[in-house]
């Protein structure tokens, strides 16, 4: 092997190590809720009862059966971990006087904060599945079997799409002050603009144009119509549009560390609150 | 009338501060806020535009609950946090008298809740705003938020123990907001759900607030928010003598 093919190799894998390694300790090290007295009340018990009390009101207001509901409930539950997992995993960084050690590291930048995505995206994907689980035990809620696999890839693509979202707010923490309250304030919101609970067609033009570029929505979307029997095909353009915008998200989110880290060396901010 | 100096002293202290606590401005403002949006959307969709109003009622009590479980279930954890708690349990003033004003500031602000809520509907949506009772309406309100208060001050005495209780907190959001009738009538629940609806006090001040403007009987719905009220004050003052005396021997009282 010639030594510039060594170079290579070395930083293929220096790449992978900072990636999925460096990733998980991040995650491990940054993410407040992790433990289990915590994670359990939080990330898996408090979205059961969501999804629950909107499939209630669902019935009250007569809007949409209960199927609706735990679609639209247990996928954006994911953001429970996208969004503040998301911005924990960066924004953290700043809290506990990190960042600067962090970025004095030649590591590699796409490696060093997507890769934090990895394990926000499978905790997600936990929240995301127990939420199903418990819709369909407790509620009406019967999806055709044959639809679980496709139902299973629309929650991946969605989760990923909004972890883009969650790094992007994650980000602004390398800058703002108290990013934890925008982390909230986006996270809530998702019930309104992004056809978790209300068909788009029910809100207001301007809400439902915002709706459509912000994950979830079109996710949201495609699971409900496999849940109620449709193919992966005939969904396919939803599900690209879903992974379209979390690519966008994801391009934001890096382009914003890279831009905050620029700013925050130049003007010795990186820091400072 | 030392005691009384004490409460209203901390009350008046406890509700300055959370008011300018952006977090607290978000549960007690910007959630009912929300969640009423959604009410109202899933109503106009559904259908039942005519209870929308019944919806702005529903969100500002829920904004009355949700900033009392943060506060209670904060109440304890912030002390530890800043490293006053064992301060404030060593004072020569009993250690309820110190956590009652706290939990009582955070229901009170919950007015903002209410206030922001009905306005809101009112601007936005143009829901109509008419009390039918107006002097059992200005008596539900307090009530509502003495009751709550006081069951803010029966969490935050079990939540000595529990280092985690933000998470508790956390958890228990939901759940008091669907059995509590606040914006999913109790007779659309399962019927096991009912008995723990009873002992909550939202459960009667929702229905206190809402009997009050809509039209009903509020009086006796206002009795049993008081009385409950009374009912974990007992209680409280119990477990936190309690919890207290066990935090103090196991010496983890300020532990994080």
């Amino acid at each position: 092997m010639s030594v510039e093919a060594e170079h290579d190799a070395g930083r293929v894998t220096a790449f992978a190590r900072v990636f999925f390694v460096g990733g998980l300790i991040a995650y491990r090290g940054l993410f407040n809720w992790i433990r289990p007295s915590m994670y359990i009340p939080t990330m898996l018990i408090g979205p059961v009862f969501q999804i629950l009390f909107f499939a209630y009101l669902g019935r009250y207001s007569g809007l949409e059966d209960d199927a609706f509901f735990v679609v639209g409930n247990a996928v954006q539950a994911s953001a429970m971990s996208a969004v503040f997992a998301g911005t924990m995993t960066i924004a953290n960084e700043r809290n506990f006087q990190t960042l600067s050690p962090l970025l004095a590291t030649p590591a590699n930048r796409f490696a060093l904060f997507m890769g934090r995505a990895l394990p926000v995206i499978a905790s997600g994907l936990l929240v995301s599945a127990w939420g199903f689980v418990m819709g369909r035990l407790l509620l009406h809620f019967h999806p055709p079997l044959a639809s679980v696999p496709a139902l299973a890839l629309v929650t991946v693509v969605s989760v990923t799409s909004c972890t883009a979202f969650g790094l992007t707010i994650g980000s602004v923490g390398m800058r703002a002050r108290d990013v934890f309250m925008s982390a909230n304030i986006a996270y809530y919101l998702m019930w309104l603009l992004c056809g978790v609970n209300i068909p788009l067609d029910a809100l207001p033009g301007w809400l439902s144009q915002i709706g459509r570029l912000l994950p979830l929505t079109h996710g949201i979307a495609a699971g409900r119509e496999i849940a109620g029997g449709a193919s992966l095909r005939s969904a396919g353009g939803l599900v690209w549009t879903e992974l379209g915008i979390g690519a966008a998200w994801a391009a934001i989110a890096f382009t914003l560390v890279r831009w905050f880290e620029h700013e925050g060396r130049r003007r010795a901010s990186l820091e400072t609150y | 009338m030392r005691i009384i100096r004490l409460i209203a002293v901390g009350l008046a202290f406890h509700v300055k501060s959370l008011t300018l606590s952006i977090f607290f401005l978000l549960t007690s403002v910007f959630m009912p806020l929300l969640v009423a949006t959604v009410a109202y959307y899933m109503f106009k969709a559904g259908g039942k535009p005519g209870t929308l109003f019944y919806a702005s009622l529903g969100a500002s009590v829920y904004g009355i609950w949700s900033s009392t479980l943060f506060g209670s279930g904060g109440a304890i954890q912030w002390q530890r946090w800043q490293g006053t708690l064992e301060v404030l349990v060593s004072a020569p003033a009993p250690f309820v008298l110190v956590v009652l004003p706290l939990t009582l500031a955070t229901s009170a602000i919950g007015v903002y809740s209410l206030v922001s809520t009905l306005l809101w509907g009112r601007l936005v949506f143009g829901i109509p705003f008419t009390i039918e009772h107006s002097l059992a309406f200005v008596v539900a309100v307090p009530a509502t938020i003495l009751g709550l208060g006081l069951l803010g001050l029966l969490f935050a005495s079990t939540f000595v123990l529990y280092r985690h209780a933000n998470a508790l907190s956390n958890m228990l959001e939901w759940p008091v907001l669907l059995v509590t009738g606040m914006l999913v009538p109790l007779s659309l629940l399962p019927g096991w759900s009912h008995p723990i609806a009873w002992v909550l006090a939202p459960t009667w001040g929702v229905r206190a607030i809402r009997e009050a403007a809509l039209g009903g009987t509020p009086w006796p719905d206002v009795g049993i928010t008081v009385a409950l009220g009374a009912a974990y004050l007992a209680l409280g003052v119990v477990c936190l003598r309690y919890f207290e005396s066990a935090a103090r021997k196991r010496a983890t009282l300020s532990l994080t």
